[in-house]
């Protein structure tokens, strides 16, 4: 038994040894790479959108900004129900995850996964599962913040 | 100019977050949270709203923005509501995304099946 472990112990250091040395480097730079161009690729959608909506409905930029966020939103819930999303994701990882795309991509994922469940211990409970935690840290930290700013420079 | 600008500004948040998530233990939830409290931050001196002067929507697209909006809205209100304010304030600009994006995901999730 003890040298069945030892065994094992072994084999996965050599293993992880292996994958060390295998591990190329390069990917790192490939996902910073990707991660930058899509991040990027998807700011200059948005600045696109705002614009096209402030001149098509002749809103201010502040209201078109709203349209603009709800229809990324929009496209990001759909293309996850649909299914294709996820593969985006695991290509373009934070270059999707970062923008608002990532929060409702967040969203959309848990509901459809745990809707089996049921709808209220299942999609009801689990929705906010990870997009719980950015509201949580934002609201609290911006809460935090304000007071301070209330505080010292008086609003 | 803007467009370059916004490419520019949400490419290199978006690196910096792939830069973190490739380089140390955290996963994209630490790395989002972190985020927003960076953005919350940077708008606690109104550096944010700089930013958002020189690149557009490129600043208000990654996730740094919803803690932009958060205390945003709330210092908004507590400009005439005073401490109160920071409390009925502070959804007040995120309050379209958040319900959008609740609507958009029960609906999905009632008519579409997970794929695996």
């Amino acid at each position: 038994m003890k040298i069945l472990e030892l065994g094992d112990y072994m084999e996965k250091k050599k293993y992880e040894e292996i994958v060390s040395r295998h591990k190329p480097t390069e990917t790192r730079t490939q996902n910073a790479f990707i991660a930058f161009v899509t991040g990027g690729i998807v700011g200059v959608i948005g600045q696109l959108l705002t614009e096209f909506y402030s001149s098509f409905f002749d809103i201010a930029t502040k209201d078109a900004t709203t349209f603009m966020l709800v229809t990324l939103i929009f496209v990001a819930s759909l293309f996850t129900a649909l299914g294709f999303f996820d593969k985006w994701v695991t290509f373009c990882k934070c270059g999707l995850i970062i923008p608002i795309t990532g929060f409702a991509h967040s969203m959309t994922s848990a509901g459809i996964e745990y809707r089996k469940e049921g709808p209220i211990f299942g999609l009801g409970s689990n929705i906010f599962k990870l997009a719980g935690s950015v509201i949580l840290y934002g609201v609290v930290s911006a809460w935090f913040f304000g007071l301070l700013r209330l505080i010292i420079m008086g609003g | 100019m803007i467009y370059i600008n916004s490419f520019l500004f949400a490419g290199a948040i978006c690196l910096l977050g792939q830069l973190i998530l490739d380089n140390t233990k955290l996963t994209a939830g630490h790395i989002t949270s972190i985020f927003v409290v960076v953005g919350a931050f940077l708008d606690t001196f109104s550096i944010y709203d700089q930013i958002i002067n020189y690149v557009g929507a490129g600043a208000l697209v990654p996730i740094t923005s919803f803690g932009h909006s958060l205390i945003h809205g709330a210092l908004e209100k507590a400009s005439d509501m005073g401490m109160m304010g920071l409390l009925m304030g502070m959804f007040d600009l995120t309050a379209s995304g958040i319900t959008a994006a609740i609507v958009f995901t029960f609906f999905f999730s009632l008519f579409f099946k997970p794929k695996n």
